[in-house]
């Protein structure tokens, strides 16, 4: 089985800008919803994403982690046109979304992986289809799809001869997340976004399908962003990590160095809330507080400071910028901002 | 020390449209004050055994086998009025998705106070006080303001917090708790588990926990019986489970949950997924996936092999280490 | 670049039952559902008489005999008895199925078509176009079916066509809504996203992937709208807005015997029960229908 027998739909977009150029570049990217709670309630604004940066380079592995309503999903469905742009730039190797780059060409090179494996197929097709539908709706004839199809449904694992013509309802949960990495791949894109594809599956199941997007990873030359909030499997999965709180980013870095040293009190809240695995030590005190605010009405300042154990008053009037650590390793904390004002650091 | 929860050979079969035979001879025993987790995954029978506790399961289409016995009694011949008092005063349940247990209509004071009255004929007032009790106790900020909010109107962890009061309002001697913390965040997750561990103590308790999370387990438990397919593959103190475990499955689970897992590294996966169970198993149910298979695996079905007091493996290779 | 499948990114997983399609599926779990087979049974009976009535050896609907006057049930010759002009009932019962059936599903497949559309568009498109298309069929919503159907008929005047063109407006907006919240609840699932996100346009997207799975739902109710078409309609005629003597109607049968029912209760009562049985068999067949298409079972 050779992985050159190539698939050939519609092809991908080449590389432009060598090694060094991020695969994605987000600027300033924002995202808000108007809400309402009735017919004459006021308008309101759910700051789902709220001016964020981060980059994404070829070939690497960015995770991102946070709590529910920390933009995390939106930010995905960002970066693929599925929610509209409200400011801010998506750069994707160095073309710039709706200036030198339509969203058309845009989703050929990134392509998603929804969590509910059940939702994410049409009950009516048989996964040969759903996985031939995008490179026919490009343009590819429907033998050639369906022979792409069949193809990506033996790298992914099934047996085309047995599951080709099956209904999504007939097939486990892991088969059907095969299925929808099947599909996403049909398009040949260079950025596969994974929004906790594999959070459903039982953790037997779940080690299997890591396994195999590891090996699709290096068969496609994929780049990927893994969204999930089970810590474990973000540090096994990613090379850099970028953290999220109400819509923004509070701490992005190296995966490993992250794991180990926090900078950011609510990245260190999110790791000791692990469970221990340890018997003998178990969790003694909650890490944090309360849940997690809502977006519609963000706290001022540090969005973190309602729930930060070492917030001061500058946390609270103060928005904090982010700072750069180390090489890659950037932080928005007061605490590591000797300009801020944070009492302890000017002390 | 006595068993308060005695569960003896427990089968639980569905007919319908497809036959699925959910349990396939349950043994546990828990004791007053112990709290044990039942870890499997998905379809391993882990909430049917907390649901045949409870007599939640539909009647018509189950055909359950075997015993189960509450402080002596048999909990699956309780009827009506029995049963209604038995289910709260005795044994309370706790779900992952709260809106099972807390009605939309009444406000979380007026719920908790309803059910005080209705099972230990307390009066409005004692009834009122009851409530604003449990709301402190399980840690609920401003508990005299939050009586009179309705479910819709708490965050996920309130609401998870309003319904574990509901739910030991009148001071259950057994609290099945349905994987009750698998949908809050990683933050809220470890707060509720400590205010479940604290209330466990306070009150003495005895927990059954329900969970697909060895990392919960460890948490809360003091001891785990993993299930598979409807059997329970092995049971031990947490500590004896996370540090040696003897069946494969529960080896497999273990390094599934990529604790300390080197980037990079190829996963050691357990091959295959879990039998759908139309048939009952005749032979160790793990044996297709299990690495270390051999004939006599696929020949019958293992038998539980008593490892000391509490401590049980159903893998036929441990029978031989004791030959 | 060679890949090879190990086993463990393999799914070597439960060899699950032969694939069946998914209306396989629907036609095997009807197939265990006694009540809907009978029912369809006696529907289909009942079609395939109107269908063939005048080769199927019954009297001539429209000759009476001044003699043989409401005779009863289990007369020779007339087995379900004479009506008020002596014509035989039986024959009339089934040539009244003809036009009574036609009134009670040529409407309502007329609105399901026209109804379909409108809840799609306002269903997928959302917005204003949504607002738009929903409160037009609000306003119907304000009057009962049946008071709109008389006053709609009463202005266009008696007649076949007519009721047949009041009869589709009434079930378009009942139509329309359920396509509208059925095709919303479609749209929000991951699979039309995913399709929006392989760059399908959004024909392509509701042709092949909203409108296989909205479809059944909508069916389904329009099903057991057919019943309520088919009293409205006999309603209709039992006015004197519908169908006109001396054509046999299932309604306007029950119209012209009502003067019987003192002298022959049972005869004149025989339109009634025809109505109630095919719209009982509608109503029943169509929850079955319902359950079998329920997929995650």
């Amino acid at each position: 089985m050779s992985a050159n027998k190539t698939i050939t739909t519609a092809p991908s977009l080449a590389d432009i800008g060598g090694p060094r150029q991020p695969l994605i570049t987000a600027k300033d990217l924002t995202c808000h919803f108007p809400v309402r709670a009735g017919i004459l309630a006021p308008k309101k604004v759910v700051r789902a994403v709220d001016g964020i940066d981060f980059t994404i380079a070829k070939g690497e592995t960015l995770g991102v982690v946070g709590e529910s309503g920390c933009g995390k999903s939106t930010t995905a469905r960002l970066l693929i046109g599925l929610v509209p742009i409200t400011g801010g730039k998506i750069i994707y190797d160095g073309q710039e979304l709706n200036a030198d780059l339509s969203l058309r060409d845009l989703r050929r090179g990134v392509q998603m992986v929804f969590q509910d494996s059940f939702a994410s197929l049409n009950p009516r097709m048989t996964i040969e289809e759903t996985i031939a539908f995008g490179p026919k709706v490009n343009g590819v004839p429907q033998a050639e799809a369906l022979a792409i199809a069949r193809d990506l449904l033996d790298r992914i694992g099934l047996d085309p001869a047995r599951f080709a013509g099956r209904y999504p309802h007939e097939l486990s949960g892991g088969q059907r997340q095969r299925v929808n990495i099947g599909r996403a791949l049909a398009m040949r894109p260079r950025l596969l976004i994974l929004d906790e594809a594999v959070s459903a599956l039982d953790k037997s199941v779940e080690a299997q399908v890591l396994n195999l997007l590891e090996d699709l990873r290096r068969d496609f030359d994929l780049t990927y962003m893994f969204i999930s909030h089970d810590l474990n499997v973000v540090r096994f999965i990613s090379d850099r990590l970028m953290v999220m709180y109400l819509g923004e980013v509070v701490e992005v870095g190296p995966a490993e160095a992250l794991y180990h040293k926090q900078a950011h009190p609510y990245t260190a809240a999110l790791f000791s809330a692990m469970p221990s695995m340890d018997p003998d030590a178990r969790t003694q005190v909650p890490p944090l507080a309360g849940d997690p605010p809502n977006p519609i009405d963000p706290p001022s300042g540090c969005r973190f400071h309602t729930r930060c154990p070492l917030a001061k008053s500058v946390c609270s009037s103060l928005k904090p910028r982010a700072i750069t650590l180390n090489e890659g390793h950037q932080v928005a904390c007061h605490l590591h901002d000797p300009a801020s004002g944070y009492e302890e650091v000017a002390a | 020390m006595s068993a308060l929860v005695e569960i003896e050979d427990l089968t639980v079969r569905f007919s319908g449209e497809r036959t699925v035979h959910a349990l396939n001879g349950v043994s546990l025993s828990v004791e007053k004050g112990e709290v044990v987790a039942l870890l499997g995954e998905s379809g391993s029978g882990k909430s049917v055994t907390l649901k045949s506790l409870m007599q939640l399961l539909p009647g018509k289409r189950t055909k359950i086998g075997g015993k189960i016995a509450f402080d002596g009694r048999d909990v699956l011949k309780l009827k009506g009025r029995e049963l209604a008092n038995f289910r709260g005063p005795e044994v309370a349940m706790i779900f992952q998705d709260p809106s099972l247990a807390l009605d939309p209509v009444y406000a979380i004071g007026t719920q908790i106070a309803e059910t005080v009255m209705r099972h230990e004929g307390l009066s409005r007032p004692d009834a009122n006080a009851r409530a604003l009790d449990m709301l402190k106790r399980v840690r609920i900020p401003s508990p005299e303001r939050r009586l009179s909010n309705y479910p819709h109107e708490m965050s996920g962890g309130m609401r998870q917090r309003a319904m574990i009061a509901l739910a030991l309002a009148c001071g259950p001697r057994l609290l099945l708790a349905d994987e009750p913390t698998t949908a809050l965040d990683a933050t809220v997750q470890m707060q509720v588990l400590l205010l479940l561990r604290e209330l466990q103590q306070e009150m003495g308790m005895s927990v059954i926990f329900v969970t697909h999370d060895i990392g919960v387990a460890v948490e809360i438990a003091d001891r785990v019986a993993v299930m598979y397919a409807g059997t329970i593959v092995e049971t031990g103190t947490i500590a004896e489970i996370i540090k040696d475990p003897r069946h494969p499955y529960t080896k497999g689970l273990l390094a599934a949950n990529l604790h300390g897992a080197v980037k990079g590294a190829r996963l050691d996966a357990i091959p295959g997924a879990p039998p759908t169970l139309e048939e009952p198993p005749t032979s160790c149910p793990f044996a297709p996936r299990c690495p270390v298979a051999m004939a006599a695996c696929h020949a019958a079905r293992p038998p539980l092999i008593s490892k000391g007091p509490g401590r049980a493996v159903a893998c036929i290779l441990e029978a031989e280490s004791v030959l | 670049m060679t890949y090879t499948a190990t086993s463990t990114s393999t799914a070597l997983e439960v060899p699950a039952a032969p694939t069946v399609g998914y209306w396989a599926g629907v036609w095997r779990r009807l197939r265990r559902d006694p009540v809907s087979l009978i029912c369809a049974a006696i529907l289909l009976a009942l079609i395939f008489c109107a269908i063939f009535a005048p080769w199927l050896g019954f009297a001539d609907p429209y000759t009476g005999s001044m003699i043989a006057r409401l005779k009863p049930i289990g007369t020779p010759g007339h087995i379900l008895g004479t009506d008020e002009l002596g014509r035989d009932m039986l024959a009339r019962l089934i040539y009244g199925g003809r036009l009574t059936l036609f009134l009670g599903i040529t409407p309502v497949v007329a609105a399901f078509v026209i109804g379909t559309s409108l809840g799609l568009i306002a269903g997928y498109v959302g917005g204003w176009v949504n607002s738009m298309i929903m409160r037009v069929t609000d306003i119907f919503f304000a009057f009962p079916s049946v008071l709109l159907a008389i006053a709609i008929s009463g202005a266009l005047g008696a007649g076949v066509v007519n009721s047949l063109v009041s009869l589709t407006i009434v079930f378009i907006p009942p139509i329309t809504r359920v396509a509208e919240s059925v095709t919303a609840s479609v749209r929000k699932l991951d699979y039309v996203d995913a399709a929006r996100a392989s760059g399908a346009g959004n024909f392509t997207i509701v042709r092949v992937q909203v409108l296989g799975n909205v479809l059944g739902p909508i069916f389904v109710y329009a099903t057991s709208l057919t019943s309520v078409c088919m009293i409205i309609s006999a309603g209709l005629s039992f006015l004197g807005l519908g169908v006109k003597p001396p054509e046999p109607e299932w309604g306007l049968m029950l119209n012209t015997l009502r003067t019987a029912i003192y002298i022959n209760p049972w005869v004149a009562a025989l339109p009634g029960m025809m109505i109630f049985i095919t719209s009982l068999c509608l109503n029943l067949l169509s929850d079955g229908l319902r359950s079998a298409m329920n997929v995650r079972q």
